[in-house]
């Protein structure tokens, strides 16, 4: 009976110590130290939340750079993967319709399609892109919006980001960024 | 060491064991092997197949094939029965060789008053005296109170020269159904009947008592959980492949559980266990239990007596040495004529050490000679020749005395030789041709030749042995580096040697020790493998955990390999069993489900030609495989002294990956020879 | 590709590097003799005693230790199942959640509480932030601890002379204060600053680019995350687990989620060398699992690199599937190897979209459970395959088996049959049953073989304690919430009974010296012996389920 008290005693402690202290203590010193990641890195204009940096958002314009697929309609409250088997009849036949609407798209694309660019992310809100399939879309936003092939690429180059360390990571294009310059370049 | 192999398989035994090996497909029997009791379930249920095919839903296969699982299965379990059935056999048959000398005889009880009462030996109970005379069998075991005899023990021991058994001492224990010879005793009875020696013999060779040992009940659990997975595995997988619409067959799965469990190591298991114990047996060293042979193979230490065991105990000649004035030759030449009529082992030994140095002498010289025999009185022996030369050999104090009566000298540096002698450990025996003395002869006990090399091999297999001597240090020392022992104890009083054993024990090792004498015995109990010697008092036999009917204390060694010969027989065929699995299920699983998955032709490797002839193959190659074994379980696997990481090694390469390549092979062939069929 | 191959290699060598000084520290934390770490730990520490009414120097036998896990354990589970009952009445709720049903606040409840973290809710719908603290965040550090308690008192045991095998509720604060508080500090920080939201206000409403809403869910997420990989336990804060941004928003975080998932499992094993005064015995032990690890890490590398013919076909190269762009696919294929292996659970890439192959190896590995393992009860499963091959070989030499001079009789196999028989009979039971009932066959959202894989794939995870899901199955399902509990709490709680009952069996028994006689447990040839053994019986036990599976699958690509 004595070691049932001992263990209600504890669980309780730990519970305290672990579930409420700790994660407290940590929101106040994250707050001071990074305000701003601890919010959820959120972007403000005039006030006004435009979203995360870190996740992306439904670009449906043809004007913009779209994010890669998702799941989850692009809606956190639901994050969400396709959970498609790779290797079954349903997936392949889905993608080879994906990949001849790309190829359409963007004639130039013929055997080497960006495998990031078909295919849908795993969170729901990859907020990146290959350089490559980012610069896969620029002959359709060329087209829609009259920008220059060549202002598009450049913008591209600018929002790359490389390795982190030089080792880690993949080249990525934060899309949400770069729609965001490309927003203001159009005005 | 004189390995005394019998010749251990008859036709009437093989006939016997083929018999009871339907005898034992009795359920009750079976499920005592719980392996080989689900194998004989599977074989129950295909033969419910062969006789209704639709029993256990609708079947897709022929009659024809789930006869042939039937009969492979039915034959699985008849060989796992046979092995046993000819293990237990050959125990059976000693038994009833035992059991011939064990008919009742009819014993002569001294009552209270003096009288003698004729009784059968069955009415005799512990602490009756009964009077034994010449030619008639010992009633029961005891103790001789009165008298001394020669006892021909040939019935137990299977050694025909009589032994001398007296009242007192270390020789006076008798064992029931043996014959005494000459003269006559009074013995007190130490057992009640059926609990005689000759008794538990029997029932431990026949198997009777036989319990399973530690080890094999780890063994054991060990086996029946993997045949619980497997049970499991072959359950679980219907539905699923259900779900794939794949229907399985119900005599296919029972194929394919039969060949996952470990059916090999099980079906031989009990047949390794009673093998072992035989095998101990046949060595003439009867174990109290299978325990005390499975700790023999633990064994760290080995405590041994000097004398007797590391020495042959009767001293034998190693020098010949001059007094002043005698050459060597004539010393050695006096020595040979005063032993060449000298039958004992020490007179055996002078002749050989003479002949050895180059001296000889034709053996008809004598012919005619009186031959002085050795007496305690005298204390000296030789030979009074014809004409009148009168050679003696003996204690050097009946020589001299010997010598003064024919008015002869002592030399002077006899008593000092005879001193040197001494101090090292050897009898000096003074030799004399009328009134002169020649010199000595050394006597010195002698190491038994190859015991060297086997305590190197124990040395080698991490077995430490400590000699253990009432001699001096200094002679110890001696005998001790020449027998190559690890340590000794000089000067070893009884308690020394409880002392050693505790010693080694503290420091977690299993001592093993040999004795014979009452005094042995508080060491014999305190020792994990205690050996004691069949000469030997009741109370040392009755504190060890085996008895050398042979008295040679030397099969220590024996046991102790056959210890481990019988742990690694059972690891290396469980090893086999357990690797033969890969290639059962490379043959199996693709076979089971390609009609709807023929993507998994590619797990096809041994490229059966179908897949019932895949089954069967792996089936038929499972069943075939327990007689083929059959020799390794009764003989035990080959061992051969070395360190254990080598011997790992060696056994892993033999049973491991033999284990993985040989069902591959065998699979392979089988399915060629059953297409062939089809 | 050769990029790909000196990420992975960095990441491990950095894993490799931290195993010796952390194994150091971890044998510190445990030694009860006085240590510098008292001055610094000791108030702390004393008060925790004091308030749990524990005595610091009161050692428990294996009954008094299961017990106590099991007491303490069992109190948690009630206060866990109790928050997520009541979260909608209970403060931190900006969001405004309702209380969790019952059947999956059980399933939850028992998730947490063995450290598995399998979650059948979503995070971000389904639980308050005081939930996400409460509920998830504090058994995160108790389960974890619990299980490194018993690996130690497990160690204690079969390296000491006594059935002493320390005293639970030391263990557990000790680790808590020593180890995972702090570095679940600062590394929660370090998230913070790479992207990771650590906030007690409710979601925002953003207006997008192109002028839609989107409701963005955060809250205390970085100090969930650290504690998360520290102790493998591996419930993400969101559904979409360590592939969502905000749990792992930069290759750095997800460097340092793979470092701490491997961090304390690899460590305990050369803690474990050190303690039973064989270093090694331990490297012989890590050896083995290495090498398992490798093939599989290769096999998944390799298997995500190539994509499917299908996919190759239409020049699409590799499979980027269910995978993030910042990871590519070799940090995801690492992640996938190391979170299994290290029964972790949480996922930075969608396994259920992994190529068949690819799939089959976090399965394969949490089949194996003891490819370094997690929160020390992977340590276990592994020498509980270093106990059978011991008995095996030493069997081989015609010696009683036996282990760190200790005697491998009945009652240990007995024991060491129990452990080795709950695995595949959790996994395969359950899902033989999933496949008898038409209701719970329809929660599979792909046919054919990677049906099977979806299913066997949660039992695995389940019994595993891994908690990482082919997320394909709908699980949150009452025959799935109760099934897949009850085989998360046997799969603990069988194993632990077992391991620590022939831990006190072993200490009790007197220590047999070795000599030549002896064949060593810590050469090459054992490590190879150990492998064979892992291998065969641990893997042939469910090929036939992984043939009608993944290797199906693979095979009719």
């Amino acid at each position: 009976m004595k070691s049932l008290y001992t263990a209600i005693r504890a669980s309780i402690l730990f519970m305290i110590v672990c579930g409420l202290l700790y994660p407290l203590l940590t929101t106040e010193v994250a707050q001071i130290l990074f305000p701003f990641q601890a919010q959820g890195s959120l972007v403000e204009d005039n006030g006004k939340v435009k979203g995360s940096v870190l996740l992306a958002q439904a670009f449906t314009s043809p004007k913009l750079f779209h994010p890669r697929a998702s799941a989850a309609e692009y809606d956190p409250t639901a994050s969400a993967a396709t959970n498609a088997a790779v290797a079954s009849p349903d997936y392949i036949k889905s993608m080879k319709e994906t990949v001849d609407a790309i190829k359409k798209e963007n004639p130039s694309l013929q055997n080497k399609i960006p495998a990031d660019l078909v295919t849908t992310s795993g969170s729901g809100f990859d907020p990146d892109l290959s350089p490559e399939a980012a610069k896969a879309q620029v002959p359709r936003i060329a087209k829609a919006t009259g920008l220059s092939e060549q202002l598009l690429l450049s913008l591209i180059d600018k929002h790359t980001k490389g390795r982190q360390l030089g080792i880690f990571g993949e080249p990525r294009v934060n899309v949400f960024e770069l729609n965001r310059d490309l927003l203001a370049q159009s005005k | 060491m004189a390995i005394k192999q019998k010749k251990t398989l008859s036709k009437e035994m093989i006939t016997q064991a083929v018999i009871d090996s339907f005898k034992k497909l009795n359920p009750v029997m079976m499920i005592k092997n719980p392996v080989m009791f689900i194998v004989e379930i599977g074989t129950f249920i295909t033969f419910v197949l062969c006789v209704v095919p639709d029993a256990f839903g609708p079947s897709t296969v022929s009659r024809g094939y789930n006869v042939t699982v039937f009969l492979t299965l039915l034959f699985t379990v008849l060989f796992a029965n046979f092995a046993e059935a000819l293990a237990e056999g050959r125990g059976k048959a000693q038994a009833n060789t035992l059991r011939k000398t064990k008919s009742d005889t009819i014993a002569k009880l001294l009552q209270k008053d003096g009288s003698i009462k004729e009784v059968s030996s069955t009415q005799l109970r512990k602490g009756d005296i009964v009077r034994v005379d010449a030619g008639k069998l010992i009633p029961s075991d005891g103790e001789i109170i009165e008298g001394l005899a020669s006892v021909d023990e040939s019935a137990i021991t299977g050694e025909s020269a009589p032994v001398i058994k007296e009242a007192g001492g270390d020789f006076s224990s008798v064992t029931g159904g043996t014959r005494v010879v000459s003269d006559y005793i009074i013995v007190k009875v130490t057992t009640d009947p059926g609990e005689s020696f000759l008794d538990r013999m029997i029932s431990l060779v026949e198997g009777a008592t036989r319990q399973k040992t530690p080890n094999e009940i780890a063994l054991t659990t060990l086996l029946t959980v993997l045949t619980l997975i497997f049970l499991f595995v072959i359950i679980t997988i219907v539905p699923l492949a259900n779900y794939l619409h794949i229907k399985l067959d119900t005599a296919t799965l029972i194929a394919l559980l039969v060949c996952l469990i470990p059916t090999t190591i099980g079906g031989l298991l009990s047949a390794i266990g009673i093998t072992g114990m035989n095998r101990v047996t046949q060595f003439n060293v009867l174990a109290m239990s299978g325990k005390a042979v499975e700790a023999a193979g633990d064994i760290d230490t080995m405590i041994l007596d000097k004398t007797g065991t590391i020495t042959f105990g009767n001293r034998m000649a190693a020098e010949f040495i001059p007094v002043d004035g005698v050459s060597q030759k004539d010393i050695t030449l006096a020595a040979l004529q005063s032993s060449v009529k000298d039958e004992t082992p020490e007179g055996r030994s002078v002749v050989e050490l003479a002949n050895k140095l180059g001296v000889t002498w034709p053996e008809n010289e004598y012919a005619d000679a009186e031959i002085i025999e050795f007496t305690a009185e005298s204390r000296m022996s030789g030979l009074n020749v014809s004409n009148g030369t009168k050679i003696r050999k003996g204690a050097v104090d009946a020589i001299k005395a010997f010598v003064i009566t024919a008015n002869g000298s002592i030399p002077n540096d006899l008593e000092e030789k005879a001193n040197q002698i001494a101090k090292a450990g050897g009898t000096p025996l003074a030799v004399s041709i009328n009134n002169r003395i020649y010199g000595l002869i050394y006597l010195k006990d002698t190491v038994k030749p190859g015991l060297k090399e086997r305590f190197a091999e124990l040395r080698a297999m991490g077995i430490k042995t400590v000699m253990c001597t009432g001699d001096n240090p200094l002679t110890a020392a001696t005998i001790a580096q020449e027998a190559g022992v690890d340590e000794f104890i000089a000067e070893a009083k009884p308690e020394d040697k409880i002392e050693a054993i505790k010693r080694e024990q503290a420091q977690g090792k299993l001592v093993a020790m040999t004795g014979d004498g009452t005094n042995d015995a508080p060491a014999l109990a305190q020792a994990d493998v205690g050996l004691a010697m069949n000469s030997g008092t009741m109370a040392a036999k009755e504190a060890a955990n085996m008895i050398d009917l042979d008295s040679d204390p030397t099969k220590l060694l024996s046991v102790i390999a056959i210890g481990k010969q019988l742990l690694i027989t059972r690891g290396s065929l469980t090893t086999f069993s357990i690797a033969n699995d890969i290639a059962k299920y490379f043959a199996i699983i693709p076979a089971l489900f390609i009609v709807a998955l023929p993507q998994l032709q590619a797990l096809n490797i041994m490229r059966l030609t179908s897949p019932q002839s895949a089954i069967l193959s792996a089936l038929i190659f499972n069943a075939i495989i327990i007689p083929l074994l059959i020799p390794v379980a009764m003989k035990g696997a080959k061992y051969k002294a070395m360190d254990a990481n080598r011997l790992l090694r060696r056994n892993l390469l033999v049973y491991g990956l033999g284990g993985m390549v040989a069902p591959f092979i065998g699979i392979k062939v089988i399915d060629m020879m059953i297409a062939g069929l089809m | 590709m050769s990029i790909g191959i000196i990420q992975v290699a960095v990441t491990l060598l950095i894993a490799l590097l931290l195993i010796k000084p952390v194994g150091s520290y971890l044998v510190n934390v445990f030694s009860y003799e006085k240590t510098r770490l008292d001055r610094v730990f000791g108030p702390v520490e004393r008060l925790f005693y004091r308030i749990m009414g524990v005595h610091e120097e009161q050692s428990m036998d294996s009954k008094q230790y299961v017990t106590a896990v099991l007491f303490s354990n069992f109190v948690m589970m009630i206060l866990i199942y109790a928050v997520l009952r009541l979260q909608k009445h209970l403060p931190f709720n900006p969001d405004g959640i309702d209380n969790m049903p019952s059947a999956l606040a059980f399933n939850t409840a028992a998730s947490f509480i063995t450290n598995t973290n399998w979650q059948a809710y979503s995070g971000e719908s389904g639980l308050s932030y005081l939930s996400q603290m409460l509920a998830i965040t504090f058994p995160m550090f108790t389960s974890s601890a619990t299980g490194f308690a018993v690996a130690i008192a497990f160690i204690r045991g079969i390296s000491g002379n006594k059935n002493e095998l320390g005293n639970f509720y030391v263990d557990l604060v000790r680790l808590i204060t020593r180890v995972l508080l702090p570095l679940s500090f600062i590394a929660a920080l370090f998230l913070v600053f790479q992207g990771v939201p650590q906030t007690l206000h409710g979601a925002v409403t953003a207006t997008t680019l192109e002028g839609a809403n989107q409701v963005i869910t955060r809250g205390p997420v970085a100090s969930l995350e650290s504690i998360k990989h520290l102790g493998t336990n591996g419930g993400g804060y969101f559904g979409t687990n360590a592939a969502h941004p905000f749990e792992n928003p930069t290759p750095l975080t997800n460097l340092l989620h793979i470092l701490f998932m491997l961090l304390l499992p690899t460590s305990l094993i050369y803690a474990f060398g050190v303690m039973i005064k064989n270093k090694r015995q331990g490297w012989s032990v890590f050896a083995a699992m290495s090498v398992i690890f490798l093939i599989m890490l290769g096999t998944v590398l390799f298997q995500e690199y190539k994509g499917t013919p299908a996919l190759h076909a239409m020049g699409i190269h590799g499979n980027m599937e269910g995978k993030e762009v910042r990871f590519g696919f070799f940090e995801s294929a690492l992640f996938t190897a190391v979170t299994t292996a290290a029964t972790t659970g949480s996922v930075n890439n969608m396994h259920d979209s992994l190529t068949p192959l690819g799939g089959f190896v976090p399965l394969a590995e949490m089949m194996l459970n003891n490819v370094f393992g997690g929160k020390g009860v992977g340590l276990l499963n592994g020498l509980l395959y270093v106990i059978l091959s011991v008995f095996i070989c030493g069997l081989m030499v015609g010696r009683t088996p036996e282990f760190l001079g200790r005697k491998i009789e009945a009652k240990e196999m007995k024991l060491a049959s129990i452990a080795l028989l709950i695995h595949p009979i959790l996994i395969l039971v359950p899902t033989a049953l999933a496949f008898l009932r038409p209701e719970s066959m329809a929660s599979i959202l792909n046919p054919g073989s990677h049906g099977i894989s979806e299913v066997l794939y949660a039992f695995t995870s389940g019994a595993a304690n891994n908690g990482s899901a082919f997320a394909g199955l709908t699980a949150n399902k009452n025959f799935y919430n109760i099934s897949i509990g009850l085989v998360m709490l046997f799969g603990r709680y069988i194993s632990i009974i077992a391991m620590l009952a022939i831990a006190g069996s072993l200490a009790t028994k007197s220590r047999v010296a070795a000599s030549v006689g002896t064949f060593r447990t810590d050469t090459p040839l054992f490590t190879v012996i150990l492998l064979m053994m892992i291998l065969i019986i641990g893997a042939l036990t469910f090929f036939p389920a992984l043939a009608l599976g993944p290797i199906a699958e693979h095979l009719g690509m």
